[in-house]
């Protein structure tokens, strides 16, 4: 049974263990589970342990009930300007947080230019690269107000945004530059007539025209309001010398990220977890002035003990880039662990300016959710 | 979308077209999290053409079809619920902190 002490050795004994608490992970496996460890070379633990069955020899159930996800989910937002947001999610999975990203960047609808009518190019920049360019060129309107436009739909003024874009440079002028601010919006819809191939059509016959504006799209209240221009008037769309013109009609329609980038309402959206500097052991003094000069954003702080002595604190982990740099060289390793929190989630969404971020955010949420309901219905 | 099945009704393939890992993802991550299922999985097939199976095998005493549909109602419409919820909750808080009057849902 229990051994005394020998000269050189403990003769082990199992009594002398601790207890392994049931109900409750011991510790090294609550790491292994709800965090990732960045080592020097690679992150390790990474996946998440969904399988209710897990732990089930610990006597520990790993499934997710419904009630424990209610109180232990938050969010947080941490910074809102007019264009981006950065909010924390804690609480949810890689899983669904990865489908919020994906629905972000490619499954929320926008409006962008899609099919422009040339009437006149003579600058030097081609039809198609101009239209390219036209496309991408946010516009700030709401696309919750606008439908698809199919093709067998005829293109209305519930559907199709028309701009026009008349630029001429005079022949003695200095060459000129032309911005998106050049684009004016028409709100009753396409100017132009389309070219009838019948050379012997009568005059009294109705011109075809590209667009059927039931009504001037002025008279939606939000317009009047906010005209549709684009939401950056200083983009380049081309350059014009003497003697250039540029006469062209730009029809904007709903579209997703999906099909083109151009229809995509972030600049972009990003995740990140949230990081843990843990300090395995006290360091102090000069290796502490070190640590802290190693961090490139000062993750790291020096608190003074008293009687000249000084200790390195973790004062700012959120910072944290993971360059690794605090775990460079010798001994590092295992002085300094960088841990990720697997649950606890850093968004960043950055708008376009068709919307504002948190509704895009919300927007994606409520896609999700009608994704889900088309699985249902499909099922029944 | 169709389901294939087995001889018993336990366990399934949910084929779903024009879906992605968007979907599938959550709904693995989801359903294994429920101590009935004894496995779940997703593979695409292929990534020119948006179909995604869904794999569903359990203890064995479900319909497999009432478990998915269930499921989804369940589990993940609560989640987007509880997520919607709180982004409105803190929108409002903040609304009065950066008295920035927030454009919320048009119509």
């Amino acid at each position: 049974m229990a051994e005394g002490a020998g000269e050189e050795k403990k003769k082990f004994s199992i009594w002398d263990l601790p207890d392994v608490p049931m109900g409750q992970l011991p510790p090294h496996l609550e790491l292994q589970r709800s965090r990732v460890s960045c080592n020097k070379d690679a992150p390790i633990h990474t996946e998440s342990i969904q399988y209710s069955g897990a732990y089930a020899s610990m006597g520990i159930d790993n499934s997710s009930r419904l009630d424990l996800f209610s109180n232990n989910f938050r969010v947080e937002v941490v910074r809102l300007n007019e264009d981006d947001i950065e909010f924390d999610m804690i609480g949810i999975d890689a899983a669904i947080a990865n489908s919020f990203r994906r629905i972000l960047i490619a499954e929320l609808p926008t409006m962008a230019i899609e099919k422009v009518l040339i009437a006149n190019n003579t600058s030097i920049i081609q039809d198609e690269v101009l239209a390219h360019r036209l496309g991408l060129v946010p516009i700030r309107v709401d696309p919750r107000l606008f439908d698809y436009l199919s093709e067998n739909d005829q293109p209305n003024e519930k559907n199709t945004i028309v701009f026009k874009l008349h630029v001429q440079c005079k022949r003695g002028s200095p060459r000129i530059t032309v911005k998106s601010d050049a684009l004016k919006w028409l709100p009753n819809g396409s100017e132009l007539v389309k070219e009838t191939r019948n050379a012997t059509s009568d005059s009294s016959s109705k011109p075809e025209i590209y667009t059927y504006f039931g009504c001037s799209q002025e008279t939606v209240p939000e317009f009047v309001k906010n005209p549709i221009i684009p939401k950056y008037p200083d983009i380049i769309i081309a350059k014009l010398g003497p003697g250039q013109e540029i006469e062209l009609e730009a029809h904007a329609v709903k579209g997703i990220g999906k099909t083109h980038a151009k229809w995509s309402p972030v600049a972009t959206a990003w995740y990140r977890m949230l990081p843990e500097v843990v300090l395995l052991e006290d360091i102090e003094d000069d290796l502490a002035e070190e640590l802290k000069s190693k961090c490139p954003v000062n993750v790291f702080d020096i608190e003074d003990l008293g009687k000249g002595r000084r200790r390195a604190t973790v004062a700012r982990p959120r910072a944290c880039t993971l360059c690794r740099e605090c775990i460079r060289g010798d001994d590092w390793e295992k002085r300094v662990a960088l841990r990720r929190v697997k649950d606890h989630f850093i968004f960043t969404i950055e708008s376009t300016g068709a919307l504002p971020p948190e509704v895009l955010f919300t927007e994606a949420v409520k896609i999700l959710e009608d994704k889900c309901e088309r699985v249902i219905t499909e099922l029944s | 979308m169709e389901h294939g099945f087995f001889t018993d009704n336990s366990a399934a393939t949910f084929s779903l077209t024009d879906e992605d890992h968007t979907i599938a993802n959550a709904v693995r991550f989801t359903l294994n999290q429920d101590p009935r299922v004894t496995f779940c999985g997703y593979s695409i097939p292929h990534p020119s053409e948006a179909r995604v199976n869904i794999r569903v095998q359990t203890t064995g005493k479900l319909n497999i079809t009432l478990f998915f549909k269930a499921h989804f109602s369940k589990v993940n419409l609560s989640i987007m619920q509880e997520v919607q919820y709180l982004m409105h909750h803190n929108m409002h808080f903040l609304e009065t902190m950066f008295s920035r009057k927030l454009n919320w849902g048009a119509r």
